[in-house]
């Protein structure tokens, strides 16, 4: 019995000890049955609706109301031409539209069918679906409400929605996942590369070696990171050629600029495995935390699975620091939307800004190390 | 006091309540092979540490090779070799390529890497082992050869932190080979060790007890000042002075 006890007190002592992995150990439940939790909520709340109104009247203001009060709906723009609608739905700033026909109340005052169309950004298809219908029931809800005849025998008022999907017609989750999936492994590949290859220098003492040198902390993470990115683009270039050969996911835009964003997010993976390893002492340890700090935050945060507009404000401002949730963006943007840097170039400032801070930090750790 | 290799006052470093080095001062003349000794824990690699740039001192000052630690550790970091406990060559790399990178890093232009990396593969007898990769060498060659890396940009000064821990007798005499040929050469040695006896091959010892120097002269000098037979007697006596002598 005193010996159990004894042996209970001294792996209590072992978990007293490593604080931070007790911590883990405790806080990593609560974080992911939070995140999970709210992440997988995948009701939409904020709809950016743009509105093509050729020639307003009774009837389309009446419905445009409708969708105004409907709570899930926010208004973007309002606009005159179908045309206008294109650089909406490029940059991302509407993910539906109605469009109306003139003529729109004195088709429903004559019962004859009234044409509108509906169209979603299916670059996501499960936000898509769920917009889509949306839409149709305040399309729905508004023919209820009219009253049944003017004149009988005139047939009931009816309105034919017409619903067309944008970018993704076909609604291929391929479409979706890849980009995401790319985002997903390119990072954790890369962080785990410098985290380890670093701690593997410090449990070697060649660290050591290197810091008793002459060569500035600075020259020691470009001497790493420069031979890790190569091997990272050879990554980036392997996997959209697997993308566009296995999955047949299209790549409409341009190729160079994909290069240079997957170049960019690499650079950001490599720098945070250098943050990670100046806080490690052992390559076990580098790896662990890599793959925590990589594999939760970008398959929950980054809108690969779970689309960050319908996350609660507080986790959606966290997923502003996920750099793959905006190389998502950026790599959908490219290859299912087509669109180049007029559109993208606030995610690649984000992606940009994200290196420089992880990059100045690894160099401040290193400094840091020399106590 | 300009000409001595290193020259350190009151050099202090606590890691917050305790005191690992406590305002030691010594100076090491150019050339000269200094002994560090002291029990595990006294001080001498934390001492070592801050005087090669590792460590921020808490308190006090050294020189090293001329420059101020403080305000030089640039010209202090050119000016000096290294070698740790922990082995500090790249063992997936050739002896050939360990020297190439260390050379590169300290600056050496592409013919004087060569021209020097024939020499030390010559002098180490490792001409048939040059291009195997290090970690299939025996502990004890691996060892010769951090230490001739540690000189490649032939540093005023190199710090060896115990060296030949784990090495056979026979290695270890070989290794003190090479450190004389290097103080010889006017390269000024501080070396920490654990082996008595190689303390008798050091022009100087100083002796490390709780973060200060306990005693410090020749060999010859300390043994008859405190009346021992060997150094491994003195060391005793003043690691544990609560027992009789």
């Amino acid at each position: 019995m005193t010996s159990l006890r004894g042996l209970i007190h001294k792996e209590w002592l072992h978990i007293r000890r490593d604080r931070r992995t007790a911590a883990v150990l405790v806080a990593l439940p609560v974080v992911q049955v939070l995140l999970f939790g709210y992440a997988i909520r995948t009701d939409v709340d904020d709809v950016r609706l743009a509105v093509v109104d050729p020639a307003p009247d009774s009837a389309t203001i009446a419905l445009r109301n409708r969708f105004a009060s409907a709570g899930v709906f926010r208004n973007v723009a309002v606009v005159r031409r179908t045309e206008e609608l294109e650089p909406l739905f490029g940059s991302g700033v509407a993910q539906q539209a109605i469009v109306f026909y003139p003529g729109f109340a004195q088709d429903l005052g004559q019962g004859v069918p009234a044409k509108l169309l509906i169209i979603t950004d299916a670059t996501e298809p499960n936000t898509a679906s769920l917009l889509q219908s949306y839409a149709q029931a305040v399309v729905d809800g508004y023919v209820r409400s009219l009253p049944a005849s003017h004149a009988r025998p005139a047939p009931a008022p009816r309105i034919v929605p017409q619903v067309r999907m944008r970018f993704n017609p076909t609604h291929e989750s391929s479409n979706l996942f890849v980009p995401g999936l790319i985002a997903f492994v390119l990072t954790i590949i890369s962080s785990l590369m410098t985290a380890i290859s670093l701690t593997r220098e410090k449990e070697t003492g060649t660290m050591e070696a290197l810091l008793v040198s002459p060569l500035r902390p600075w020259e020691i993470i470009v001497g790493k990171v420069t031979p890790y990115l190569a091997i990272g683009f050879v990554s980036v270039v392997a996997v959209l050629i697997e993308a566009r050969l296995v999955f047949h996911v299209p790549l409409r835009g341009s190729v160079v600029l994909l290069l240079f964003e997957g170049g960019l997010y690499i650079l950001v993976s490599l720098a945070f495995g250098i943050l990670i390893s100046a806080r490690t002492s052992s390559q076990r340890l580098a790896m662990m935390g890599t793959l925590l700090a990589t594999m939760l935050p970008n398959v929950l945060l980054s809108g690969f699975i779970f689309p960050v507009e319908s996350m609660p404000r507080a986790l959606q401002l966290l997923a502003y620091a996920i750099p793959g949730r905006w190389f998502v963006t950026i790599a959908r943007g490219i290859m299912l939307k087509g669109v180049g840097l007029e559109y993208l170039w606030p995610q690649t400032l984000f992606l940009a800004s994200i290196a420089a801070v992880l990059l100045t930090a690894s160099v401040r750790s290193f400094n840091e190390r020399l106590e | 006091m300009s000409d001595s290799a290193i020259h350190a006052h009151e050099l202090t470093r606590r890691f917050g309540d305790f005191t690992a080095v406590d305002r030691i001062s010594f100076e090491v003349e150019t050339g000269e092979v200094f002994g560090f000794l002291g029990a595990n824990g006294a001080g001498k690699t934390t001492a070592i540490r801050m005087l090669i740039g590792l460590l921020q001192p808490s308190g006090g000052a050294a020189r090293v090779a001329g420059h101020d630690l403080a305000t030089e550790s640039e010209a202090v970091k050119r000016s000096i070799g290294y070698m740790s406990q922990r082995f500090s060559l790249y063992e997936d790399l050739t002896p050939r390529e360990n020297i190439r990178l260390y050379g590169g890093i300290y600056g050496l232009t592409r013919d004087e890497i060569r021209q020097r990396t024939e020499q030390m593969l010559a002098r180490l007898g490792f001409s048939e082992v040059a291009d195997i990769a290090v970690r299939s060498l025996p502990l004890g060659w691996r060892q010769k050869l951090a230490f001739s890396v540690a000189l490649v940009h032939q540093p005023r000064i190199v710090f060896l932190d115990e060296p030949t821990s784990g090495v056979d007798p026979i290695t270890r005499r070989q290794f003190w080979e090479l450190i004389y040929d290097a103080a010889s050469a006017g390269t000024t040695v501080l070396v920490t060790t654990h082996y008595m006896d190689e303390a008798e091959y050091c022009d100087r010892i100083s002796i490390m007890v709780a973060g200060r120097i306990a005693a410090m002269g020749t060999p010859v000098a300390l043994k008859t000042q405190f009346a021992v037979d060997s150094i491994d007697e003195l060391f005793v006596r003043l690691a544990r002075p609560e027992q009789p002598a």
